[in-house]
């Protein structure tokens, strides 16, 4: 039984859970801002008539989505040695987080995008706007409404999906843990407590999610000004 | 050089396929006690008594709030505190399954809240049981909603299985890890690792695209 679960050496150990939990938070920022800026361009490739851009970024896509993200890391990590790329693995990790969360984001923004009506874009057209001056003043503020909640929920996988990292010795939230398990023999104080950090951004996060929802559903149609 | 690689890779294709054979067995297993357990959960939550439903979804917040490597580290090293043995296996079993039922309980749960109430008070004015009203009206209407996202959520649980190597389970993913100790090229040896997840994924999300389009669902709780 657990009656010897220690919270003094977890108020010892408080100091390196801080330092994982701040990790993880800003590793996971940075790799957000990855997979936006990935996300975005697949995406605008993926809505191409054109085969040359498309058939690429569906390609891309489809192999993220189809491979588990622990295999992803692996290739990068064992892989871009070879190339020559001799990256700390907080690099590596960071990299693999947003090529992977960059293809589910790219299918976010084109759903989004995709949602608007076709009536809208007709209008835009018709009212003799160029390209884009429809995607700017047009699609893209609706779509915007759209895709927040989406890529909130995107971003919580990410920060999950972050945990991983710990595989490749990188120094965040569970290494924290599996170090408490390592160096103490404590698996239950290490793996509880950084439990408990993670429920806390999930909550943080989905608060937010709530708020933004709630916060762009109330926002006054624009088309009736 | 790459020759030798390639015959040496060539001279590790049994272990490669009990490393397949175990991340098949593995999804399989936690699938079919998932999906039951998922349903399970997700009538029950819909169910009027309060208790249960709370507990269910406190259960289920919990279990999605946390990374899946977090769980398989607690299962594997906290069970057997309370004097529970474990191999690696079952502990992978165990997570797997769990996580799979979570999810498939919010999927369910969706499905039979979008069937419309004038169908459950039809089936109430019909006299039919309440175990009746579930599989004959709601489930099969819910089906509907369900069926997309479940698919999506098993090519999910395939992928997830990858993480069970953390606890030394000798999945695809473990014997890459193996094999790129001796054939130091990691470029080639993920990418056939990540082909085997590919052949077994890409059917199945191709399987919920094609379901999604003729189910009509607008959307899907899950993104594959």
């Amino acid at each position: 039984m657990l009656e010897n679960f220690s919270f003094r050496t977890i108020v010892e150990y408080l100091p390196l859970f801080g330092q994982g939990l701040v990790t993880t938070v800003w590793l996971s920022a940075l790799s957000f801002a990855g997979a936006l800026a990935v996300g975005i361009v697949l995406s605008a490739m993926n809505l191409q008539r054109g085969r040359l851009l498309r058939v690429p970024a569906k390609a891309y896509i489809d192999a993220v989505r189809a491979t588990p993200l622990l295999a992803q890391l692996y290739f990068l990590y064992f892989g871009l040695p070879r190339l020559g790329f001799i990256l700390p693995e907080l690099v590596v990790g960071i990299l693999a987080l947003s090529l992977n969360s960059g293809a589910y984001v790219a299918e976010i923004i084109r759903a989004g995008i995709l949602s608007i009506p076709r009536g809208q874009v007709e209008a835009g057209v018709a009212s003799g706007m160029t390209y884009v001056q429809r995607m700017r003043l047009v699609i893209l503020p609706q779509a915007f409404k759209v895709v927040i909640p989406p890529l909130l929920g995107q971003a919580i996988v990410l920060v999950k999906d972050s945990a991983l990292l710990s595989l490749i010795s990188v120094a965040e939230l569970t290494r924290a843990g599996q170090l408490l398990a390592s160096d103490r023999f404590m698996p239950a104080e290490g793996f509880v407590t950084i439990a408990a950090f993670y429920l806390l951004l999930y909550y943080g996060l989905k608060g937010l999610a709530a708020l933004s929802g709630r916060w762009l559903g109330s926002q006054p149609a624009r088309s009736r000004a | 050089m790459i020759w030798q690689q390639l015959q040496s890779l060539a001279g590790s294709y049994p272990l490669a396929l009990r490393g397949l054979g175990m991340t098949v067995m593995l999804s399989l297993i936690s699938l079919v006690l998932g999906t039951l357990i998922g349903f399970g959960l997700g009538i029950l939550r819909n169910g009027g008594n309060w208790v249960v439903s709370g507990a269910i979804g406190t259960w289920v917040d919990l279990i999605r709030g946390t990374p899946f490597l977090v769980q398989i580290f607690l299962i594997f090293f906290i069970l057997p505190e309370f004097g529970i043995e474990l191999d690696a296996f079952t502990a992978g079993i165990i997570a797997l399954t769990n996580l799979a039922a979570c999810f498939i309980c919010e999927i369910v749960v969706a499905g039979i809240r979008s069937v419309p109430t004038g169908q459950v008070e039809a089936a109430l004015a019909s006299g039919l049981s309440r175990w009746q009203r579930m599989r004959q009206v709601v489930l099969p209407q819910a089906m509907r909603i369900v069926l997309p996202p479940l698919v999506g959520q098993y090519v999910l649980l395939i992928k997830d299985s990858s993480v069970v190597s953390a606890i030394g389970l000798t999945d695809l993913t473990r014997v890459g890890w193996l094999v790129v100790q001796r054939v130091p090229n990691g470029l080639l040896v993920f990418f056939l690792v990540g082909l085997g997840y590919f052949i077994v994924c890409y059917p199945l999300i191709m399987l919920a695209r094609r379901l999604e389009r003729r189910m009509g669902a607008a959307h899907g709780e899950v993104q594959i």
